[in-house]
């Protein structure tokens, strides 16, 4: 890992022993840290504090609920892009489908003529946007780098148009009284409705939490392994015998049902989709959390989805200059952290904690830069530093 | 109620269209392909998608307009001006708008770019910054001159010049083409012939060897940005000749993923295949228009993407830019 | 003459710098022309204005709020209502030194999810006792039920889906007519007055547009013999141009907004397709005429509204404060304020007093006399039909 200037380096050096500690601790202690973290997550909407609220411009625990969706969002693209280092563009057609199954499955508008609870929806919605990962997979996933960004990319334009052109879709009319869970506070009033989100938000937490903990098991895996070694170099990988193809599309199942299971939240608490908010632009966002929170960091993935839904919710105040506010704030973040907010070394053995405390002792400050995988993505950039005397050669410019 | 189905297979309409729709696809085409040259040109030498490339056009678009008030046309009537003056005025704003936007391209890389390269910053990195540069240009345009498309100055109407297998071909596609067509073969010999072209290549193949033998990446990458710029400017010209009310903050979007479709298309990090993404992408959406109806085209030009792709994997010229002939 | 194009092209490099510096801070729709036909009424002399008798009591903080697009897609029409109801606001506030009214400003981004958010804080704003919007039907249709729950009176002044009054809610009121309304009218026309045997029909994919067309198709019968589909943000039309030309239609009827309608006309006409082109209230607006650059002579517009020179002194403040034309449904947005101040200005202090006066609310406003059904509907929804001549939007006839 190379240091350079410009980033302060005491700051450097106490987030990385700050990571190194917790990446010493055990899995269980680990989580029983979270606990607290989780209960302030789960309080801060009723909380409400003074700074952070975006009330009264907009509701908080809405505005809280989206950030969370946003975050399953961002941890379903993770799989792809931060673990198998697949960079897709059209994860927003995941969501869409996702959204419009529930759509279809329960809204009175639908041709289809069922009305699915919200709970029966779920698998389906996950199942059918597993399948569509595969099928787009299954052709594209032998294409490298860019091309796969792009190919992704026309794949969310086609099912966002599929859903404007093809009429049962319904296009800008869109599906109204889309299914919600049931229950009941004690005074009442339903748990899950649209305007009081406390519900939906802390049921967004606790899958969230469900995920994570599937994901992290996942990740200690085989398959978990085999994404590594495919995002590390694919070439080594298939020669090393990791059936690399099989494992992208793994990956892209994963990530879609995922995708898809944040779409049925999305649409049950708005109770309403139409082909608004599936375009390229709310793709790129979803690719802004990943990149921004740090890619294959799962908790900086959710910070990254946090900030991209957050920003121009907070600036609700100031709607003329929200969006430009937003703009200037992914270039600033980008330049100060370009690895993520918290980013990069991910362990790239699948026993690396095992292997800190064998080596180190619990609570170790330091591990060999050996043992975690370089941030440098394939095909980085810039494989030496810029050189800025190169050019004053006599011959300038030329060969 | 008279059902109206919701896709279409009209034949007749697809052969009576057929010249038709090819020429308007070339003059169209040509636009797609100079903006995708600017893709395709900081893909090669940065592997860098700049989403904010678009928004880079957008400025050309916007440059070409307001040079047109400058020069004192007001939206609405024709100008009764001779045709030398007309060919002068629009020369004028092309070249305004080929600074705006080549000096925007450069600035950009400057405030967003460099710094990310001076940080050793991942690939993606550059992707989001990308994009947040693209929401803010487009901000501070709606900001300064608001949501509503500029009112329309046209300079020139097009008016048929000649038929071809029954199809009119007018006085701008002609211009259009053949000035796309001439700013092409420039951009292709600087890039092959000229010694800064040769810098491109160099930096494009193998940045760290390009450095050690005497090439500045730094100004490579500089020129590269500009070289992009100015054909997106020229491009911004030609855009609002053909679609008088283009000048809209958010009217490059669109368009600049059709573009970028073509870069990829034709082979990005292509020159050669950026021009015939460009007019590929530009006839054949206008087939599946007639063909399947109006709003499926878009879904066209994805389709084809994705087909071309999966069977020319790396685009239908394929090469990159430092592969290309010296 | 080329002289004095060089030597306008000498002044250029510091014109350029000008404007580019941010001198030229002018809106999008600069010289439009304003003149009105002379001797007509400023305003229909029994309108409810906002400034009202000037005798207005009620709570400080009181607030109305506008939910709506801003900064967010087609931002250009939000900008219209939210400017015309700050307008309305600022005048009535001027004239009622004891009622000053706040419009709370929440951005929808103009797309049903985020809408929500916004809408809810306005719901969860004791002060907000009356909303104006939303402009979409499918933002509408995402938080009616939220804001009927919270019996908040909500006026439209522009959604104009007919679906959206079938929901039940007691809350909901259109401050214009619905597609149901303007399409058969049109329809009608086109048929009887235009004698049109075959009849294209070009839609955006608009909620608006898809209805309208509906409603004109159906109108039509077997005369819609042709169909076509545009996208929001389209600009080029050479397809839709050739199947038109191919169709040679008697009469063309677009079912959108003036963004895409404008170049639409303007590449017909260039393509010498000489149709008589309809559009409905979403293309009249002076930004229609300005962008179609002379192609728009001629068309004609329908829209259920009564005539624009009935109400010039609307149409110079707007200007004043604003430094743009009031665009289309900036009218609609200045009634229904206006009637939402009339009843802040009667002493109503809580929700479920302004929501019984709005429903049993019977006056005359700039645009129509408003007065509503049991489900949110107007009583008497005039269409009338425009038309454009010598770039200016005259009056042609009422149609319905």
């Amino acid at each position: 890992m190379t240091e350079h200037s410009g980033a302060g380096p005491s700051m450097r050096e106490r987030m990385t022993t700050v990571s190194h500690w917790w990446n010493a601790q055990s899995r269980a202690a680990q989580w029983g840290y979270m606990v607290p973290v989780v209960v302030f997550l789960l309080a801060l909407p009723v909380l409400n504090p003074p700074i952070i609220t975006t009330e009264p411009y907009t509701d908080f625990p809405i505005s809280l609920f989206n950030a969370a969706v946003f975050a399953l969002i961002a941890i379903g693209l993770n799989v792809v892009i931060g673990q198998a280092g697949l960079l897709d563009l059209g994860y927003v057609g995941f969501f869409a489908i996702g959204a419009y199954t529930a759509a279809l499955l329960s809204s009175p508008d639908s041709e289809l003529g069922v009305r699915y609870p919200w709970l029966v929806i779920v698998p389906i919605a996950m199942v059918v946007t597993m399948i569509s990962g595969v099928i787009l997979g299954t052709p594209t996933l032998r294409l490298r780098g860019d091309y796969l960004a792009i190919v992704t990319l026309g794949f969310g334009e086609i099912v966002r148009l599929l859903a404007d052109n093809v009429d049962p879709l319904r296009g800008n009319r869109g599906f109204q009284n889309i299914a919600r869970p049931g229950g009941d506070f004690p005074d009442g009033t339903p748990i899950f409705s649209q305007t009081d989100a406390l519900g939906f938000y802390w049921l967004a937490v606790i899958i969230i939490v469900i995920v994570l903990l599937f994901m992290g098991n996942l990740e200690r895996s085989r398959v978990g392994r085999a994404w590594i070694a495919v995002r590390e170099d694919e070439d080594a990988a298939e020669l090393s015998g990791v059936p690399t193809y099989r494992f992208k599309i793994w990956a892209f199942a994963i990530g879609a049902a995922v995708g898809g299971l944040s779409g049925t939240l999305f649409a049950a608490q708005v109770g309403y989709v139409n082909n608004q908010r599936f375009d390229i632009t709310t793709s790129t966002l979803y690719l802004a959390a990943v990149v921004l929170g740090g890619q294959g960091n799962k908790v900086g993935v959710i910070v990254g989805a946090f900030l991209v839904s957050y920003i121009p919710d907070r600036f609700q105040f100031e709607p003329t200059y929200r969006f430009l506010i937003f703009g200037v704030a992914l270039i600033i973040l980008m330049i100060f952290r370009p690895q993520g907010l918290l980013g990069m070394r991910q362990h790239l053995l699948a026993y690396g904690r095992e292997a800190y405390q064998k080596l180190f002792g619990a609570g170790a400050a330091v591990a060999p830069s050996g043992l975690t995988a370089s941030s440098r993505a394939r095909g980085d950039l810039a494989e030496a530093e810029p050189d800025d005397h190169a050019g004053t050669s006599p011959r300038g410019g030329g060969e | 109620m008279h059902a109206e189905p919701w896709i279409n297979f009209d034949v007749g309409l697809f052969f009576d269209r057929f010249w038709a729709n090819t020429i308007n696809g070339l003059a169209y085409g040509s636009i797609y392909a100079l903006v995708a040259l600017g893709y395709t040109l900081v893909y090669g030498v940065l592997q860098l998608i700049n989403f904010a490339h678009s928004e880079i056009f957008v400025l050309g678009v916007f440059g070409t307009y307001l040079t047109f008030l400058a020069l004192g046309f007001e939206p609405g009537a024709l100008p009764n001006l001779p045709l030398p003056a007309i060919i002068l005025d629009l020369v004028l704003a092309g070249l305004v708008a080929m600074a705006v936007s080549g000096l925007a391209a450069v600035g950009l890389e400057r405030v967003a770019y460099r710094p990310l390269r001076r940080r050793n910053a991942p690939r993606l990195a550059f992707l989001i910054t990308a994009i947040g540069a693209s929401f803010a240009i487009q901000q501070v345009i709606r900001i300064w001159r608001g949501s509503n498309p500029e009112g329309t100055i046209r300079l020139v109407p097009p008016s048929p010049v000649f038929t071809i297998f029954g199809a009119t071909v007018t006085n701008l596609q002609i211009v259009i083409i053949l000035a796309s067509l001439a700013m092409f073969v420039v951009a292709d010999q600087f890039v092959n012939r000229s010694r800064l072209g040769r810098g491109i290549r160099a930096v494009a193949q193998d940045p760290a060897t390009a450095t050690l033998m005497g090439v500045n990446r730094e100004r490579v990458i500089m020129i590269t940005f500009l070289v992009g710029g100015l054909l997106a400017g020229a491009a911004g010209l030609f855009y609002l000749m053909t679609i008088p009310q283009g000048a809209v903050y958010n009217g490059g979007f669109l368009l600049g993923i059709k573009a970028f479709t073509a870069a990829v298309l034709g082979g990005i990090g292509n020159l050669r295949g950026a021009l015939l993404g460009g007019l590929i992408l530009g006839i054949v959406e206008n087939y599946g228009q007639s063909l399947f109806g109006g709003d499926w085209r878009d879904v066209v030009a994805f389709v084809l993407l994705v087909l071309v792709l999966m069977f020319r994997p790396t685009g239908i010229l394929g090469e990159s830019l430092a592969r290309s002939r010296a | 003459m080329i002289r004095r194009r060089l030597a306008a092209a000498g002044a250029l490099v510091a014109a350029v710098a000008l404007v580019l510096s941010g001198c030229a801070n002018q809106g999008g729709g600069q010289a439009q022309g304003g003149g009105q036909a002379a001797g007509a009424p400023s305003q229909p002399s029994d309108a409810a204005l906002p400034a009202g008798n000037g005798q207005g009591r009620c709570a400080p903080g009181t607030s109305i709020g506008y939910a709506g697009t801003i900064a967010g897609q087609n931002a250009a029409l939000g900008i219209a209502i939210v400017n015309a109801a700050q307008l309305a606001v600022d005048q009535h506030n001027q004239a009622n030194p004891n009622c000053q009214v706040t419009l709370v400003r929440a951005d929808t981004g103009g797309t049903p999810d985020t809408a929500v958010g916004p809408t809810t804080a306005l719901i969860n704003n004791p002060a907000v006792l009356g909303i104006v919007g939303l402009p979409f039907s499918g933002e509408s249709r995402a938080v009616g039920p939220a804001l009927n729950a919270a019996g908040l009176v909500n006026i439209t002044p522009s959604a104009t889906n007919p679906g959206l009054t079938q929901n039940g809610w007691t809350n909901f009121f259109r401050g214009l007519g619905n597609d149901a309304v303007q399409g058969p009218a049109v329809g009608r026309y086109i048929q009887q007055r235009l004698n049109a045997q075959k009849v294209c029909v070009i839609k955006d994919d608009s909620d608006y547009g898809i209805g309208l067309a509906q409603q004109v198709t159906q109108t039509l019968g077997p005369a819609a013999s042709c169909q076509a589909d545009v996208k929001t943000n389209q600009r080029e039309f050479s397809a839709i141009v050739g199947q038109v030309q191919q169709q040679a239609p008697q009469a063309i009827f677009y079912a959108g907004y003036y963004q895409e309608a404008a170049p639409l006309i303007q590449q017909l006409r260039d393509a010498g397709v000489q149709t008589t082109f309809i559009g409905p209230d979403g293309v009249k607006d002076e930004q229609y005429v300005v962008n179609a650059a002379g192609s728009a002579d001629g068309s004609l517009l329908s829209c259920p509204c009564v005539p624009q020179e009935g109400f010039t002194d609307f149409s110079n403040a707007y200007r004043q404060a604003f430094g743009v034309a009031p665009q289309t449904y900036s009218a609609e947005s200045y009634d229904v304020t206006t009637i939402l101040l009339r009843g802040l200005d009667s002493g109503i202090a809580d929700r479920a007093g302004l929501l019984n006066f709005v429903r049993t609310y019977n006056g005359q406003g700039l645009t129509k006399r408003f007065q509503w059904s049991p489900t949110g509907e107007l009583t008497a929804t005039p269409v009338w039909m425009y038309r454009v001549q010598g770039n200016q939007i005259v009056t042609d006839t009422q149609i319905g």
